[in-house]
């Protein structure tokens, strides 16, 4: 039997399945390989690949991390965890949870790297409260332009490291993460879900649950005039032991293990249009707001109800979709707001997910961090002309209250756009022209938006 | 009940790790034996946090023969199981030109695998027990011109599981031989493999696992190999030695 050579190149892809590009794709699988990797130019880390667009995308040079995939040490006094970058945050959980250990910071998937939430600072459900995950790193290693293996901290190396975290893997590939986990209780969130007619409802429930540990809304984002901004608010906290019903109260750390469903095909394009997604926002308000308002959820479902419908993405049909996510400063938050949801639901473009959260004062030792105190709002859209042009108006609504992008969202957003929203690009593009590291690591999101 | 130990020679290569994660993960203690085995301290540590089992490293070189019985002696236990994943492919079109290439490849997958398979069963037929697993290969099934270097070394190292099973039959140790076809690994990195006919190192854990509960004695990985391997073994030789394949 004639074996032939695999091809070099591959085609691949963010999460939102937009855009696609031939690639060539490197996976080393020692330190050695790594170094050897990274000396051409436009080399980008790539992780799980849930970033929504292009930012872990180089057409010359991906690096797939995902055989640095191993945890490296644990100190269970601490919950200081050190892993490679590839690891799996579904891996930390399954193996620490059972242990009384959770994230301290968590997006809404488990499927990232944690190389990528470095990459990305992510934030979740407890921003307000907790900040983003910047603030639980002790150190990371990274691979410098050089070739180099340095070690940074907020107070070793400092300014790569407040370049690093939040950085979009601009700086160099990041290598290893030491970070600290929280003590939890049990495997189950006490959820109080709290149902608002219109905005100005969700951002007073907003305003009053500051002590809360997690809050999140859900956006009818249909909805016009004095319904405008109608949502589910979901506020959480990690149940303690003794608030488990006593069936629960023997294996506080077990969940029932649920089926994951797969999305098996992709769907046509038209099934999401007007008519179905006014129908599913509806139905999953009411429903939702029959539901108890107190209630106890398992962190899977909790934290991540997207992922247990493994390949969701693919809702929306071959060509993808874009996602939206910008926050605005807490001062200009209502208006802003308003004029964003008014204007997708003039469009009636809605969006399968709209989410909206209120974050507290982003931490200072990450340089380009997305979160800013304020209020986040989140949308994703089909790709196809008209809702392009509609994110272009949303940019313009956004930074006219002075708000910025999430940039691991983004997969269509122009370099006038980043310039405009971020005064930030500026001293990061200066950073990278001093270090001599603006051709050596690229993506293709950086490239577009001249960072 | 006390804890099983399994013992993998050739711990770094893909299969070898894949078989660590999968064996650990049932709650076996994990001994490691490789070359460079600082490089494995990043799977030591994660096969003992993920799997909370204690997880040993050891330097062992599978070409000195000579130090096989020191090797064995120093083991801190004598493990219930003993995999062995050492091996290489090498590039037959180079290899057949160079005789020490050619050399290297026999004794990286008999001359070593067997040595250290004859020191570790006579320990366990003097213990009155153990499970010895050979990973050998279809190649050693018939010699064909694109790897019957590495072929020849392989049908030698199975017949020596043959034999080796034959002898300790009645003492007590079971002698398994995994025949896993192509897998999908370092070892074939960059070769365009037949999905329908190539295995994950977790495959071969998988079917290890298997082979061990049920007693084996011959596993196929995949088993549509079983019945290409019988028609590749019964072509004549006048009209396979004219094939391509």
């Amino acid at each position: 039997m004639e074996i032939q050579k695999k091809s070099p190149t591959q085609k691949i892809e963010g999460w939102g399945r937009f855009p696609k590009y031939n690639c060539k794709v490197i996976t080393p699988h020692n330190e050695a390989e790594l170094l050897n990797a990274i000396l051409s130019n436009n080399t980008i880390a790539r992780g799980n690949g849930r970033a929504y667009g292009d930012s872990a995308i180089s057409i010359k040079n991906t690096i797939s991390m995902r055989k640095f995939n191993r945890m490296l040490s644990f100190c269970n006094n601490s919950g200081l965890l050190v892993v490679e970058a590839g690891v799996i945050l579904g891996d930390i959980i399954n193996t620490f949870l059972p242990q009384g250990w959770f994230p301290s910071v968590t997006p809404g998937t488990k499927f990232v790297t944690l190389g990528g939430m470095v990459a990305a600072d992510v934030h979740g459900k407890n921003h307000h409260k907790h900040g983003s995950f910047a603030n639980f790193i002790n150190w990371i290693d990274i691979v410098d332009h050089s070739g180099i293996i340095k070690r940074c901290s907020p107070s070793k190396n400092n300014q790569l490291f407040a370049w690093t975290v939040g950085g979009m893997g601009l700086t160099g590939i990041i290598l290893r993460i030491a970070f600290r986990m929280q003590a939890v209780d049990s495997a189950w969130v006490r959820q109080t879900l709290i149902p608002t007619k219109n905005l100005n409802e969700s951002m007073e429930v907003f305003e009053k649950s500051q002590n809360a540990t997690y809050s999140v809304a859900w956006i009818d984002c249909l909805q016009r005039k004095s319904n405008l901004g109608r949502a589910l608010v979901m506020l959480g906290e990690h149940a303690k032991a003794e608030e488990l019903p006593p069936d629960k109260q023997a294996k506080p750390y077990s969940t029932p293990k649920k089926l994951n469903i797969s999305m098996p095909f992709n769907a046509p394009s038209f099934s999401l249009n007007r008519m179905s997604l006014r129908a599913f926002n509806s139905f999953y308000y009411w429903s939702q707001k029959k539901a108890a308002k107190n209630s106890l959820v398992s962190w899977e479902a909790y934290f991540y109800p997207l992922d247990q419908i493994l390949g969701w993405n693919r809702i929306y049909g071959r060509k993808g979709f874009m996602q939206f996510q910008c926050v605005l400063p807490l001062a200009n938050s209502r208006k802003g707001l308003e004029q964003l949801l008014q204007e997708v639901a003039k469009t009636q473009q809605g969006s399968f997910l709209a989410v909206l959260k209120k974050f507290g004062a982003q931490n200072t030792t990450s340089n380009f961090s997305f979160p800013m105190e304020g209020y986040t709002l989140a949308l994703d859209f089909p790709v196809k002309p008209s809702t392009l042009k509609l994110m272009t108006k949303l940019d313009e609504i956004t930074i006219a209250h002075g708000g910025r992008f999430y940039l691991a969202k983004d997969s269509r957003m122009t370099a006038d756009t980043l310039q405009k929203s971020d005064k930030r690009v500026k001293k990061f593009k200066t950073m990278r022209k001093n270090h001599n590291i603006q051709s050596q690591f690229a993506s293709t999101q950086s490239k577009r938006l001249k960072i | 009940m006390k804890t099983k130990t399994m013992l993998i020679l050739g711990g770094r290569s893909d299969v070898g790790l894949a078989i660590a994660y999968h064996f650990a993960k049932i709650g076996y203690s994990i001994q490691l034996a490789a070359r460079k085995v600082n490089s494995l301290a990043p799977y030591q540590s994660d096969i003992e946090l993920r799997h909370n089992v204690s997880v040993k490293v050891f330097e062992f070189d599978a070409l000195n023969t000579s130090n096989h019985e020191k090797f064995i002696d120093k083991m801190p236990v004598l493990a219930d199981i003993t995999v062995c994943a050492v091996g290489v492919l090498g590039k037959q079109t180079q290899d057949e030109k160079n005789i020490g290439n050619t050399i290297h490849v026999m004794r990286s997958n008999y001359e070593g695998p067997a040595s250290i398979f004859a020191v570790i069963a006579n320990r366990y037929q003097a213990r009155g027990y153990g499970t010895l697993i050979g990973i050998s290969s279809v190649a050693g099934e018939r010699g064909r011109a694109n790897n019957y270097i590495y072929g020849s070394a392989k049908a030698a190292y199975t017949t020596f599981l043959s034999g080796l099973r034959n002898r300790l039959a009645k003492k007590g140790v079971n002698v398994i031989t995994v025949l896993p076809g192509f897998i999908d690994s370092k070892m074939t990195d960059g070769l365009k493999l037949p999905a329908l006919l190539t295995a994950k190192p977790s495959d071969v854990a998988t079917a290890i696992e298997r082979a061990v509960k049920r007693k084996k004695n011959v596993v196929y990985v995949k088993p549509i190999w079983q019945p290409i391997m019988l028609v590749i073994r019964n072509i004549p030789e006048f009209i396979f030695k004219k094939l391509k394949i």
